[in-house]
């Protein structure tokens, strides 16, 4: 039972890193995040089911902050787009050395 | 700290004859100079006006074409010498000060040394009296004290630094009355009576060494006093690179000796000499090296160059220290190394070759110059070659002797021409004449007007040229009749020296002494005669304004008289005083016996004195030599026919070699000045430093950062997903590295 729940929050996981790898959208790359952020909350919820309740604290704790994050993500990128009125982030590249 | 200084002095030495005397007091002998360059110093900085007459002072000539030809003594003298009656005299507002403590402390120096010299007669010592002050350096095997010794060659230095350098400091006091640098230049002169004391008191090499370069600076920093000329800065400048040569060679010898003997204390070195090989490589090296220094110091060929250029000193500054004192240290060296250089012949033939050479060439050019003090310049270098002859055959004796009188009848003929000069400036001052106040061409016919430095100096030219009884005759005739002596039979008589027997090169050495001699009355004679004799050539309305010097000037200068007259006294030998009962005889023989005498024997090879008639023979010789000299001066050389300066004619052929100085300075400009400049700038700035140091070195390595941090800039994309990747393939990596392992 933990195999196959582990299997499937590992899929869901390399789907968001691949989808933060390719695209260029700055709110795609952010829902790839919160795919990676929630399939690892699936794993601490698969390992509460065989290792008692702490991992279902994490979640909420996990929960709490992605909440948080993409609060503070989402007006960042649309600072980006008032200011560069893109947010490809191909073309957000100031910090080039 | 004095207090301390000598409660660490009492704890040595408790067994010495002289301790608990007053040469308890020895470390006050120098003191006492650095305190007076302390005042004067302190005095120096507070003043409105710093350094030579600024061109706009009243009492300074604008240049001159005569300035330009004879560019290094005579204008900067008028510079600053010269007092004035209808100008506006600019004397330093601590003159009065300055003019007291300045020789003062010279004068309590020299009684404080006499009080020493009392106690040593009264108590005969063999060994050296050491005062160990502090640990100056201890590393491993190497051990230096500042010490302190005195012994009977210290003692003789020490009174003639201190005698003839205050006579010279009271001198100064009216010769340097009206410059605006009077605190300047007594605190210099009494920085290089204190550097020079600590020369001859120091007691191991190193410090020495430390009062060796100490009078070099204060020579350096005297000779370009008006340093507002670049000619004198020049000359300061070249006396000290000169000297440079000759310290390079001190400090070999002092390593050598370290690394050999593993001491370099005075008695420890003369003990553990002994182990060397006599007439080893070894030994030779050590004196050779030596002798470089002493070359360098003492102005011997071929380091001589920066002495003649040294007289665009004031005058005083010529009398002190490049006549009476600094240049006679390589005499002290020597003879206070005499152990060692009584091991090695053949560096004591070098020695004695060197000095006679010197003696010959520097009477020669002596012979040609116009300018009063290169004359005496030239004439120093001359005699010094005297004294190089006779610590060089192993009578370091008549060396220290020579070295004695020499200071007496030397500083006299320098402060007379002093006098001389300071007479001239006044009245071209007056005049406002720009002629060259040092050619003899423009002087002539002053003993009408200076009569006291006519007679002194013509006591000091009788004394150097050797005409009995004055001092010069006896010192000279001793070298003369040591070189003889030895030459019949001694350790230096037997070795050879570049294959050249020993015995002949003394003979040929003799030779060239005496033939010295004759041209040392030639050339004195001539000055005097143009100086002193026939018409004035200063010009008609510059006469009226010549006159003798202040006493403060001509008391000094009857002191050393009286003293170039009686200095003989000093060491009578016992031919004369078997045939005219003059005095105890050999006075400075026996006095320095515990410091030379065993080296003494060890060269003369228990050798007898040569018997009494050949000594009267030498003795008649060396008169008659001397008297020649001069008679043939006086009835060759008509100071009438002598036009000035500005009318004269240049000298050819030879003449104009001679006057020329044998274009030595040129040929060292050729060889030696020219190739190192070319190669300062075409190797060693445009290859070493611009291309090596600035291109490869402090540029490559700039260069080798940019690379790298072009190399690290790639890294900063600026782009999230190139740094998405890197994060993510780290993290992969890692976890394969942790699941792999």
């Amino acid at each position: 039972m933990l195999a196959e729940s582990l299997a499937l929050t590992a899929a869901l996981f390399t789907i968001g890193v691949i989808g933060v790898l390719t695209h260029r959208n700055a709110i795609i790359i952010f829902m790839c995040v919160e795919l990676m952020l929630t399939s690892v909350n699936l794993t601490f919820v698969a390992f509460s089911r065989f290792y008692g309740a702490a991992g279902q604290v994490f979640v909420v704790f996990v929960m709490t902050v992605s909440a948080a994050e993409a609060a503070v993500g989402l007006a960042i990128i649309i600072a980006i787009f008032r200011h560069r009125q893109t947010i490809n982030l191909k073309d957000i590249n100031l910090l080039r050395g | 700290m004095l207090l301390l200084l000598q409660a660490a002095a009492a704890g040595n030495a408790a067994s010495h004859p002289l301790s608990g005397t007053v040469a308890e007091w020895l470390w006050l002998l120098p003191l006492l100079p650095l305190l007076g360059f302390v005042i004067n110093g302190g005095l120096s900085l507070n003043s409105a006006r710093f350094g030579p007459a600024d061109p706009n002072t009243p009492g300074h000539h604008p240049h001159s074409e005569a300035a330009a030809e004879a560019p290094a003594i005579s204008h900067a003298e008028q510079a600053g010498a010269v007092g004035d009656d209808h100008h506006v005299v600019k004397r330093h507002r601590w003159a009065g000060v300055v003019g007291i403590v300045g020789p003062g402390v010279l004068i309590l120096s020299f009684a404080l040394a006499l009080g020493m010299f009392l106690r040593m007669t009264g108590a005969p010592m063999e060994t050296p009296f050491v005062q160990t002050y502090f640990s100056w350096m201890a590393t491993g095997d190497l051990s230096i004290d500042a010490a302190f010794q005195l012994d009977q060659l210290s003692m003789i230095m020490v009174l003639v630094i201190t005698g003839v350098g205050s006579l010279i400091h009271v001198f100064s006091v009216g010769y340097m009355r009206d410059d605006p640098g009077y605190p300047r230049y007594f605190a210099y002169l009494n920085l290089f009576v204190f550097f020079m004391l600590v020369l001859v008191l120091g007691a191991n090499y190193p410090v020495l060494f430390v009062g060796w370069e100490g009078v070099g600076l204060c020579s350096y920093l005297l000779i370009g006093f008006w340093f507002s000329d670049k000619a004198n800065a020049d000359a300061g400048k070249k006396a000290f690179i000169v000297n440079r040569i000759g310290d390079f060679g001190l400090l070999v010898a002092m390593f050598l000796l370290f690394a050999n003997l593993g001491v370099l204390d005075f008695i420890g070195v003369n003990e553990r000499a002994l182990q060397l090989q006599a007439g080893g490589a070894l030994v030779t090296a050590i004196c050779l090296f030596m002798f470089l220094g002493c070359a360098g110091k003492s102005a011997q060929i071929p380091l001589y160059v920066w002495l003649p250029d040294a007289m665009a000193g004031p005058t005083p500054v010529s009398a002190l220290i490049h006549a009476a004192t600094m240049v006679t240290a390589g005499v002290y060296l020597i003879a206070r190394s005499a152990v060692l250089f009584s091991l090695s012949p053949a560096a004591s033939l070098t020695v004695a070759t060197t000095g006679a050479i010197t003696a010959l060439f520097a009477a020669t050019i002596g012979l040609k110059q116009w300018d009063i003090k290169k004359v005496l310049a030239y004439s120093t270098i001359s005699q010094l070659g005297y004294m190089f002859i006779g610590v060089g055959v192993g009578a370091y004796v008549s060396g220290v002797f020579h070295l004695v009188t020499h200071s007496f009848f030397k500083a006299l003929l320098f402060l007379g021409a002093g006098s001389v000069i300071h007479a001239m400036h006044a009245a071209y001052h007056q005049t406002h004449s720009r002629e060259d106040a040092q050619d003899m061409r423009n002087i002539g016919g002053f003993r009408r007007f200076l009569p006291v430095t006519w007679v002194l100096m013509w006591l000091a030219t009788l004394a150097i040229a050797g005409i009995p009884p004055f001092a010069g005759f006896f010192s000279k005739d001793e070298i003369l009749a040591s070189v003889f002596e030895r030459a019949h039979g001694s350790t230096l008589a037997t070795a050879t020296w570049l294959g050249i027997p020993g015995s002949v090169l003394l003979y040929i050495i003799y030779g060239i002494g005496l033939l010295s001699a004759l041209l040392t009355a030639v050339y004195m004679t001539r000055m005097m005669l143009y100086t002193f004799h026939g018409p004035t050539r200063t010009g008609a309305e510059e006469e009226k304004h010549l006159h003798e010097a202040p006493w403060v000037m001509t008391a000094p200068l009857v002191v050393l008289g009286v003293l170039s007259v009686i200095g003989g006294w000093l060491n009578l030998p016992e031919v004369i005083t078997d045939l005219i009962p003059l005095g105890p005889r050999e006075t400075l023989g026996h006095w320095l016996e515990p410091v030379v005498g065993a080296a003494t024997t060890r060269i003369s090879a228990g050798e007898a004195h040569a018997s009494a008639t050949v000594e009267e023979i030498l003795i008649g010789v060396a008169v008659l030599v001397a008297v020649a000299g001069i008679l043939f001066a006086w009835a060759r050389l008509k100071p009438a026919r002598l036009v000035r300066k500005k009318d004269a004619v240049a000298e050819e052929g030879f003449e104009r070699i001679v006057a020329e100085k044998y274009f030595v300075d040129e040929a060292y400009d050729r060889a030696i000045v020219t190739p190192t400049y070319a190669i300062s700038r075409n190797v060693l700035w445009r290859v070493i430093d611009n291309g090596l140091i600035d291109g490869f070195l402090v540029n490559g390595s700039a260069a080798v950062a940019r690379g790298f941090g072009w190399m690290g800039s790639r890294l900063q994309t600026g782009n999230t997903g190139t740094y998405a990747w890197v994060l993510v393939i780290g993290v992969v990596a890692m976890l394969g590295a942790f699941t792999l392992r």
